[in-house]
């Protein structure tokens, strides 16, 4: 850090004094008995201590590092350190075509992959103008796997939040359930995580048979699982002791900050993508913004708990739909719909018979296109966008740029964890250093949406 | 920046813009009951008590794999016509496609000349060398997707790790589907009458006498060479 400031610096921690700095009693203990350090700290007379919790510690998710600084067990400072998994996948993006980005967003936050397929692929939609072109099954197909993924993100959130707290049942039912979730997602992609299956103009294949069976087999037993969740953690005195009043972060924070999703939501603010600023149809399906008022980590398990519910309905309203609608997935415009037709067979997955026989057999015109996509992609329109869809931790955003060529000239990604993660501060500073691991949890971050 | 372009501001600044709706609250609306509510503190205590009679979720792998989903994005394999040639034509649109740069291809012209390097796939050209870098690869599956012969499809086979480097480059020779009952070893002529087209159309249910000869005459020929 910089030393002489006369910094205006907004952001700036405090003002470091160079002579107090140097006076500073460093501890080490490398060798030496642990007594003689303990006798040598308590001769100071000082409780005050700096404590770096992370980036390797079971309870930070992942490798968020907390610069903590403690008066005996209070935290009067909290600042959250960051970049420990940065993967430069926005830059790597700039350097693969439309379509291939697709593989590399999903890999950001990787308990809600099909939330940056969606925002990237809308994005790229609008920027091409044919968001009004998009297949009616597709975009139920999108609704459909972005509700699961919701539902499947909580869950950990839930499930992770509750082990951190030492309560393992918790972890173990919200994993269990999940594993429905991804079995019905492995089911229709192939993958359970990084799908790469929403993709510009449609989806990649459409459901497999069987699949909506599936999923009505799925709702009522997941959402037996989430009432049993709401049994050990609704009225739980041990959980409420531990997370009422624990994090708080009222509405004027949240704005402050900029904070979305279940923490916003906690305050009693009915922000909601989904509602205020529709996508994919979201103004076309029956169901509630949940809300709490007590802005604290215990109304955010309320909320993400309710939230689960509101999911399974969509999703509920998403197999009815599927029914009905047989049409096709991917637009219609042969110069961008991404050319594959994936059919199983005894030799595995791979392009179908039929789609061989009229790109390879009859069909010159069918080849080119293909040959096309998949050498250089499509070329979209210079100019820029943004587009927003509610991911399970709140708004997260995509902001392309291009020079109309067939690669983004900038994708950036703005993740909802990473805008979170700035309450840290606000939440912890004041509180005990128990009630730390709490508060981070309630805000759910995912530390490969926070670097990206 | 076009105006319809801009959209996903947060909270309307006039309220006419955009309606916010109305959220539920649902702090206390499901009071259900006065006996519910005196055992709700103690309602986890069931939920833990029914789990001890119910099957483990529980995976026991490796002692009992669970299949994965039909779909699901395994091993590559690079597959065969119902005679035995190569789908494979070279193109290198797999390579194209892969955003993770996992693929090699070199393609090679075929061959049709008597003394000629022989044919191994029907068209102009074949894979002469293929590589996937299990390293390198993400199992988008884009490659399959970009395949225009269906040379290249996705097995549900995923035990794919290893403590070595160099074996997790596989080589041409371990992703080509092994030869089927009745299946030719290439390099051999197309069947008679057929073209590359009809291979494709599905024409080609199998080898043909005059393949079946040249190559018996083929393998004929060449154990004549290693005996001398
Ligand atoms: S699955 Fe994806 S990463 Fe792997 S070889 Fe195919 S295109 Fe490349
Ligand atoms: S596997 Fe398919 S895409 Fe790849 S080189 Fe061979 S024919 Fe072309």
């Amino acid at each position: 850090m910089s030393t002489h400031t006369e910094s205006t610096d907004p952001y700036a921690t405090g003002i470091v004094d160079d002579e107090a700095v140097a006076d500073a009693h460093v501890f080490n203990i490398e060798g030496g008995d642990w007594d003689d350090l303990v006798d040598e700290a308590t001769s100071l007379n000082e409780e005050r201590i700096v404590v770096n919790m992370g980036p390797q510690h079971p309870s930070t998710h992942g490798v968020l590092r907390l610069i903590l600084e403690l008066d005996g067990e209070t935290v009067t400072e909290a600042r959250a350190g960051i970049g420990y998994l940065h993967t430069g996948i926005e830059k790597n993006m700039e350097f693969r075509t439309w379509t291939q980005g697709v593989t590399f967003c999903t890999r950001m936050d990787y308990l809600t992959p099909l939330f940056q397929e969606a925002a990237y692929c809308l994005a790229i939609e609008k920027l091409l103008g044919i968001t009004d072109d998009i297949p009616e099954r597709a975009s139920v197909i999108r609704v459909l796997m972005m509700e699961m993924t919701r539902i499947s993100s909580h869950l950990v959130a839930l499930g992770t939040g509750g082990m951190e707290m030492g309560a393992t049942t918790v972890m173990t039912i919200g994993f269990r359930e999940r594993e429905r979730i991804l079995g019905i997602i492995e089911m229709i992609t192939g993958l359970r995580m990084n799908n790469a299956y929403i993709r510009p103009g449609g989806v990649a294949v459409d459901l497999p048979p069987g699949t909506i069976d599936a999923i009505r087999d799925m709702v009522p037993k997941v959402r037996k699982g989430i009432g049993e969740l709401e049994a050990l953690l609704n009225e739980n005195p041990i959980v409420k002791g531990r997370m009422v009043d624990v994090g708080v972060l009222d509405l004027a924070g949240c704005m402050a900050l900029s904070v979305t999703g279940p923490v916003l939501r906690s305050t009693g603010l009915p922000y909601d993508l989904r509602k205020s600023d529709p996508y994919c149809g979201y103004e076309t399906y029956d169901f509630d913004v949940i809300t709490r008022t007590s802005s604290d980590a215990y109304g955010r398990l309320r909320v993400r708990i309710d939230e689960m519910y509101e999911s399974l309905k969509i999703i509920a309203q998403c197999a009815d739909r599927l029914q009905d609608n047989p049409g096709p997935v991917m637009v219609a415009d042969k110069k961008i719909g991404w050319p594959a037709q994936l059919a199983l067979g005894p030799d595995g997955l791979g392009n179908s018979l039929d789609h061989i026989r009229e790109i390879m057999g009859e069909s010159m015109e069918s080849l080119i296109h293909h040959f096309k996509l998949v050498t250089e992609g499509f070329r979209v329109p210079p100019g820029q966008v943004y587009q927003a869809v509610e991911s399970a931790k709140g708004e997260l955003g995509c902001h392309l740029v291009s020079e109309g060529g067939t690669r983004p000239y900038r994708a950036h990604f703005r993740d909802p964890s990473f805008n979170n993660l700035q309450a840290v501060a606000a939440m912890c500073e004041g509180g005990m250093i128990a009630d730390v691991i709490v508060a981070v949890a309630s805000i759910d971050p995912v530390m490969g949406g926070v670097d990206r | 920046m076009a105006d319809d372009n801009s959209v996903g501001a947060p909270l309307p600044q006039d309220g006419s813009a955009r309606q916010l709706p109305s959220g539920s609250d649902r702090g206390d609306e499901k009071s259900s009951g006065f006996w519910s509510d005196l055992f709700a503190p103690v309602a986890g205590f069931g939920v833990s008590f029914s789990t001890m009679f119910r099957k483990v979720a529980t995976e026991e792998y490796p002692e009992k794999p669970r299949p994965t989903a039909p779909r699901y994005h395994g091993r590559h394999q690079l597959n065969r016509h119902p005679d035995g040639l190569e789908k494979c034509v070279g193109c290198e649109l797999c390579a194209w496609a892969c955003p993770a740069d996992a693929i090699l291809v070199e393609g090679a012209d075929n061959d049709d000349s008597p003394d000629g390097a022989g044919r191994f796939s029907p068209g102009e050209r074949y894979g002469r060398v293929y590589q996937i870098n299990y390293l390198r690869c993400i199992f988008c599956g884009y490659c399959i997707e970009a395949c225009p012969t269906r040379a290249l499809t996705m097995t549900n086979f995923y035990e794919l790790a290893d403590n070595d480097r160099g074996k997790l480059i596989f080589t041409k020779d371990q992703l080509l589907a092994p030869l089927q009952e009745g299946m030719l070893q290439p390099p051999f002529p197309m069947a008679e009458g057929m073209n590359e087209k009809d291979y494709y159309r599905g024409k080609v249910s199998g080898p043909t006498d005059g393949q079946r000869e040249y190559v018996d005459a083929r393998d004929a020929r060449i154990d004549e060479e290693m005996s001398q």
